[in-house]
């Protein structure tokens, strides 16, 4: 069995590697699901495998930045990356990650900051999983009453008073079908910078909702455009943890080979889910991450990767079952309207 | 012999306070020094011959090995993006196009 185990020169482990290709590919296909990296679900499934903590994060992102790629190449051929948007906002993210590390450093110098982040984080996620099934809630109750948008049923529709600001330059954002201020988007991506950056996270989590809610993408152009987010912050992320010490590329690369697959199967189910079927599994995707941060915080870090995987492997069954029964339908229908064709001449 | 003396507390002295005047100089690092173990790798193959070059790199010029890391992120998933386009393009699905419905 020694074939199953590759060697890690600069960790200088031996590591499972088929570990790290289902990790790669479980982290793709839910990823590019819900557009966003992930780092929340890859850090302790690597610390499990045996990785040393000092390599899992910088390796982790530099497997987001790789499979972020993918995932955006797909998304960008369904016509759900809006570029402009994406660029626009990548202004305000990076200055927001500045201004929110700044503050970290400010408060470690006057405190043990650690358990203050990680409660900051609890209630965020509180906020955001509310938020989206308060949503889910509000939407239903349109849809009885016959409440029915261009796309469908909508709940919480914030992002209509925000696009009555006008503060010059006005944009037109093609993809995303719909003019607002430049500075909408720039002020939503600082915010969520500020908040990724003071949380030490990539800042999908947060930024998804955001690009919803606040700044009124339709679902699958906000996963499309935060995943091309995601991977011009985990590109940046890969080079400075690199210069670091801290990433072990070969880990990457065979991360990498799974989760090219799972990307391509998570990017292609959002065909075959409704908006407010990726919605609700991202509510609670981050109910079970808050669960396994306040796990952590009282020191049961054993059940907190356990919950962590087992959302991993549930969600991702959930996508997979989507896109085949999607593609299967698909198929069929094709096959059938060839038949028909055929019959007619 | 005096002459001799003082060059060699100047030495001492210098020596004791070179890695803290180098270290002022940029940010302060972690206490963790990881060194990449090389003798566990042997010459033989493509495969160990990179393993081996990015050991190397990693232990004696970090800039080299950031740059190959990044570059090679980005190349391996543009590479796998191109791959796994033209496989599922072989399936027979639409790729190019999608209904958004919210609810």
């Amino acid at each position: 069995m020694e074939w199953l185990f590759m060697y890690m020169p600069i960790a200088g482990v031996k590591i499972f590697w088929p570990g790290l290709v289902m990790i790669g590919f479980a982290v793709g296909t839910i990823g590019g699901f819900f557009g966003m990296g992930g780092a929340w679900m890859v850090t302790p499934g690597l610390n499990i495998l045996g990785f040393p903590m000092a390599f899992a994060i910088g390796t982790d992102m530099a497997h987001i930045a790789g499979k972020s790629m993918v995932s955006t190449m797909r998304h960008s051929k369904f016509g759900n990356v809006d570029y402009k948007l994406g660029f626009v906002m990548v202004i305000g993210t990076m200055c927001g990650i500045e201004v929110g590390a700044q503050i970290v450093m400010y408060l470690e110098k006057v405190g043990n900051v650690g358990s203050v982040v990680r409660w900051v984080y609890v209630v965020l996620l509180a906020l955001i999983a509310t938020l989206v099934f308060y949503d889910y809630y509000k939407a239903t109750q349109k849809k009885k009453t016959g409440v029915v948008g261009e796309h469908g049923a909508e709940g919480i529709t914030w992002y209509k008073s925000l696009h009555k600001i006008k503060i010059p330059p006005m944009v037109h954002f093609k993809a995303a079908g719909f003019t607002c201020s430049a500075w909408l988007p720039i002020m939503v991506s600082f915010v969520t910078g500020i908040l990724a950056g003071f949380l030490g996270i990539g800042g999908g989590l947060i930024r998804m909702p955001s690009l919803v809610y606040l700044i009124g993408c339709p679902t699958h152009i906000a996963v499309g455009t935060d995943l091309f987010e995601v991977m011009i912050s985990g590109l940046y992320g890969a080079f400075t943890y690199s210069l670091k010490g801290r990433i072990e590329i070969v880990a990457v690369f065979v991360m990498l080979t799974g989760a090219a697959i799972g990307a391509q199967i998570g990017t292609v189910a959002t065909k075959y889910a409704k908006g407010y079927g990726i919605r609700i599994a991202f509510g609670i995707a981050v109910i079970c991450c808050m669960i396994s941060i306040v796990m952590k915080e009282f020191k049961f870090d054993a059940p907190a990767a356990a919950l962590i995987l087992a959302t991993i492997g549930l969600i991702c069954a959930y996508i997979v079952k989507i896109m085949l029964q999607g593609a299967a339908q698909e198929l069929r229908q094709k096959k059938d309207s060839l038949v028909t064709s055929q019959h007619g001449a | 012999m005096r002459h001799l003396k003082t060059l060699v507390m100047l030495g001492v002295i210098l020596g004791l306070l070179l890695p803290e005047i180098a270290s002022a100089g940029g940010e302060k690092v972690g206490n963790l020094v990881v060194v990449a173990d090389t003798r566990m790798i042997t010459d033989s193959g493509y495969y160990n011959s990179f393993m081996k070059y990015m050991a190397d790199a990693y232990n004696s010029n970090i800039m080299v090995f950031a740059i190959w890391c990044t570059v090679l992120t980005a190349c391996y998933g543009a590479f796998l993006g191109f791959l796994m386009d033209f496989l599922m393009s072989k399936t027979g699905l639409d790729l190019k196009s999608r209904k958004i419905i919210e609810h």
